[in-house]
Parts: structure tokens; sequence; C-alpha cells
């Protein structure tokens, strides 16, 4: 059996590295792919406390946060055609100004 | 225990290169392709765990709906590569001094401060099954999982809303 800190460690690290996605790149859908990652780092630590504990509850919580990363991708791909439609671009430093 | 082993940490070195490979590739085509080895590698661990319906969910859901999506997006945009900004030029390596931060911070929780972590039991029969998940969720969760529909449904008409094309005054 694995240790569950190998997991939480491993859980950890694909946080960050999701983090440090969103903080250093400037794509707005690469932006979105790494908070997709980050969400997945959370579930996996989810999942790894439910194989310790024994209470499925854990992966039911996945569930849920399946269900609404599926509904934040839809809106905010939904999002980014629609500022793609009017400022060609999705470069987040060059949407810097509210009235479009 | 030693096959386990291998299986964990070679998964695990997967799982981080894909991550690294998604935070830095160019192209953003390569960076969802990156994402969906990740999530496949995630898929495998949710096995290892012994969350069998879970792993196929997120295979079906993440793997196949929402990455099909991603890509659909980029390819619809053709925005595969963009051109370099900087308009914050100390961006970069104050993220980096950051996040490093953050992980000696995440080590330091995981490492010294907490307890040692129990042995996991033996699970019982059928544990992470389409069963055993479904009981929970029809019981113990109905609200949750109602409100669910609520927010699919909610985002599907946003989604519709969003990229539906307005007539300007000039076409009218």
């Amino acid at each position: 059996m694995i240790p569950t800190t190998y997991y939480i460690v491993l859980s950890a690290l694909l946080f960050i590295i999701g983090a440090l996605g969103v903080l250093i790149r400037r794509n707005a859908i690469i932006i979105f792919m790494a908070i997709e990652l980050m969400l997945n780092a959370a579930n996996l630590a989810f999942v790894a406390f439910t194989r310790m504990y024994g209470i499925i509850d854990g992966q039911v919580f996945v569930f849920f946060v399946m269900t609404v990363a599926a509904a934040e991708v839809a809106v905010g791909l939904a999002l980014i055609v629609a500022i793609f439609r009017t400022k060609h671009n999705i470069d987040i430093d060059q949407l810097n100004n509210l009235k479009g | 225990m030693t096959t386990e082993l291998i299986l964990f940490f070679s998964l695990a070195l997967i799982a981080i290169i894909t991550g690294l490979g998604l935070l830095i590739s160019k192209n953003a085509i390569y960076a969802a392709l990156y994402l969906v080895l990740n999530f496949f590698t995630i898929a495998i661990f949710y096995l290892l765990l012994g969350g069998a319906f879970i792993a196929m969910a997120q295979v079906s859901v993440y793997a196949g709906a929402i990455m099909v999506l991603f890509l659909f997006v980029i390819m619809i945009l053709g925005a595969e590569k963009l051109g370099k900004s900087n308009t914050v030029a100390w961006q970069r390596p104050v993220a980096i001094i950051l996040s490093i931060i953050l992980l000696i911070e995440a080590g330091y929780v995981l490492f010294w401060r907490t307890a040692p972590v129990q042995a996991a039991q033996t699970l019982p029969d059928g544990f992470g099954g389409p069963a055993s998940i479904g009981n929970v969720l029809l019981n113990n969760y109905l609200l949750p999982f109602e409100i669910t529909s609520v927010l699919l449904l909610v985002a599907m008409i946003g989604a519709i809303v969003l990229t539906h094309k307005q007539k300007t005054d000039k076409e009218v």
C-alpha cells in the first residue's frame, strides 16, 4: 500500500504547477487549462483521503467538482469566444479596459 | 508492494512532466494534448486508490468532453500561438519566487507539522463502484445533486447566450 502522504505531495506539486501556469502564461485558454490542472490536483487529494479513511463521501465531492468544472469550462470558453470576436485577441495583457 | 511503488513513481513522473509541458509549451494545441495525458494518469491514480467510477468519469468527462471542447475552441479561434507581450516585465520572476515559497510551505506543513499517516485499512467489496456512489449521492447528497442539475442548465443557457451573434445596428 502506497502511503497517503505520497499522493498528497504529488497533489501539491500539480497544484503549484497549475498556479504557476496561471501566473506566468498570457494566453487565456492556457490559463483555463491550468485552472483545470489545479482542480484535478484537489480531486486527487480528495480521492487519496477517501482511500485512507474508507469513507465514500470524498469521491462524491470529486463528482461535484467535475460537474462544476464542466459548467465553468462551458461558460468560460463561451466568454473567450465572445471576447475574441470583439478584440481579435485573447492575450490577457491586452484585455485591460472594461468598455468593449 | 514494490511493483505498486514503481507504478506510482512512473505515473507521478509522467503527471509532473506533462504538467510542466502544459506550463512551457508555446503552442496551445500541444498544451491541451499534454493536459489530456495528465488527466489519463490521474484516472489511473484513481483506479489505484479504489475509485473505479470516478476514474471512468474522469476519462469520459475530462479527457473526453472538456478537452475536446478546449481543442475545438483553440482551432475555431486559430489562437495556437500568441506573440510575446510583456506589459509587466517583473511578473515572471515574482511568480516563480512566490510558487517556490508556496512549495516550501506545503512541504513544511506536510512533513513537519502532520502526525504520521495511519496505514489504510482494507476496503469493503464494491467500494467506489457506481452502486456505492449512487447510494450516497441519492441518500445523503440529494439536494446538492439536484442543485447540480440547475447549475448545468444555467451554464448551458449562459454559453448559448454568450456565443449568440447579436445583430448590430448596421445589420438591422
